[in-house]
């Protein structure tokens, strides 16, 4: 089945907002599944809620919640303007952060998992050979997190492929610029005849979401190929 | 001197506290399962900090609380041979066993892959991953790695605790070798009174 123009835009714009919602969500998620891991302070169950609370509020508060925050006048939305030149308003980056927004516990859960799964003793062995810490963790802990860290980022990304509430709440449903593939599917379905639209879109959907985690799947068994990582 | 250690640490609701002093060769910690053997050595690699006291090997002051001295682990150049090997598991036999080497003050390295692969007879296994290895190969690439870490001593937590007989005949002699011919100072941890008395030069009894 060809595509037209108009389903090939869709479909790059959702993997471009994907993308990108993954790499900028990567270093946070990275920072917080690190410090809910190894951190010991009390007030660590707080932050595990709140990162969590994308995954139980309904998506249009996460939404609502963006355009308080991100919007022209939200102290967040002022200060991205003002240093970074980035606004967020019925533009692609703001599907991107809702996405990223969206995709965080996720990638947090899977990320926080693995890094709790690396045995410390390996690191405690490592520093009696003379490791620093940096080399402890850029020689132990990072290979032996990574196939967690990697399925982290791959289902960050097929979450954000389907990311939806939030992302129309925020930003609205603009073609070519925040209507990403699930809010076309959407607006497919309001128009009379639009089935095979729909369809076709939702086939695609499909597959990109198999493809997804497919790969995780894929790249979680390479990881440890070889390396006994799963033998622990 | 090769050990002088007098030490004090809570754990859970017991005290551990040991003193001693050694020569050289190998000085075996003796005692009981659970009696904090163990714990004596994580001092001494530093790895658990006492509540009190004076840790040296050598003519190194590696701890005094009095004195405010409490070198870090990965500078105390501690040989440590873990009970469970603690091979790096995505790292091929080769890179285990330069994990340390690599992090070693070139001036202080005392022996090479080569040599120490020799020594062992670990020539034939540095291609292979850690978890095709056997108890004994294992147990010989963990002393190799230790070796090739330019230690000043060595820290052996129950080097034959998991292996069969066969296989301790294999390391038994290695260590002897340790000893005698590579002449390191050895911090020994056991509780069987057969292999106590056919490596120690000394023996501490730990209650």
């Amino acid at each position: 089945m060809a595509l037209s123009p108009e389903e090939w835009s869709v479909i790059a714009l959702s993997l471009k907002v994907s993308v990108v919602a993954v790499i900028a969500c990567m270093p946070v998620a990275f920072a917080l599944a690190w410090v809910l891991a190894r951190g010991r302070s009390a007030a660590l169950v707080l932050v595990d809620a709140l990162v969590h609370l994308p995954l139980v509020l309904p998506p249009v508060v996460t939404g609502w919640l963006l355009l308080l925050a991100f919007g022209t006048n939200g102290p967040a939305g002022r200060w991205f303007a003002d240093t970074l030149g980035v606004t967020f308003m019925f533009r692609w980056t703001g599907a991107a952060l809702a996405a990223a927004i969206m995709a965080l516990p996720l990638m947090v859960r899977t990320m926080r998992l693995s890094i709790e799964a690396v045995d410390r003793r390996l690191e405690q062995a490592a520093r009696t050979l003379g490791a620093s810490p940096a080399r402890v963790f850029a020689t132990i802990t990072l290979p032996l997190a990574l196939p967690g860290l990697l399925a982290g980022m791959v289902l960050g990304f097929a979450r954000s492929l389907g990311e939806f509430g939030a992302t129309i709440t925020f930003v609205s449903n603009i073609p070519g610029e925040t209507q990403t593939l699930p809010i076309a599917i959407y607006s497919a379905l309001q128009v009379p005849g639009g089935e095979t639209v729909v369809t076709r879109l939702s086939l695609i959907a499909v597959g990109l979401s198999l493809a997804a985690l497919v790969v995780s799947e894929v790249l979680v068994r390479r990881s440890g190929h070889g390396k006994g990582s799963h033998g622990l | 001197m090769a050990f002088d250690l007098r030490v004090e640490r809570r754990i859970g609701g017991r005290t551990i506290a040991v003193a001693f002093a050694s020569e050289g060769g190998l000085t075996a910690l003796f005692g009981p399962s659970g009696s904090g053997k163990t714990s004596i050595l994580n001092m001494v690699a530093g790895l658990l900090r006492p509540d009190k006291g004076h840790i040296t090997a050598g003519d190194t002051v590696l701890f005094d609380s009095a004195a405010g001295i409490d070198i870090a682990a990965r500078h105390r150049r501690s040989g440590y041979v873990f009970q469970d090997n603690r091979l790096f598991p995505h790292l091929r036999v080769r890179d285990n066993l330069l994990y340390g080497w690599r992090a070693a003050p070139t001036g202080e390295r005392w022996i090479d892959v080569d040599e120490a692969s020799r020594f062992l007879g670990i020539g034939h296994l540095l291609d292979r991953w850690p978890r095709t290895l056997s108890g004994g190969e294992a147990q010989r690439v963990a002393i190799g790695r230790a070796l090739l870490c330019a230690p000043r001593f060595l820290l052996m937590d129950e080097p034959l605790a998991s292996l069969d007989r066969a296989r301790r005949e294999e390391i038994l002699p290695v260590i002897e070798r340790l000893r005698d011919e590579l002449r390191v100072p050895i911090l020994y941890v056991s509780h069987d009174r057969d292999e106590v008395a056919r490596l120690a030069t000394t023996v501490v009894p730990i209650e």
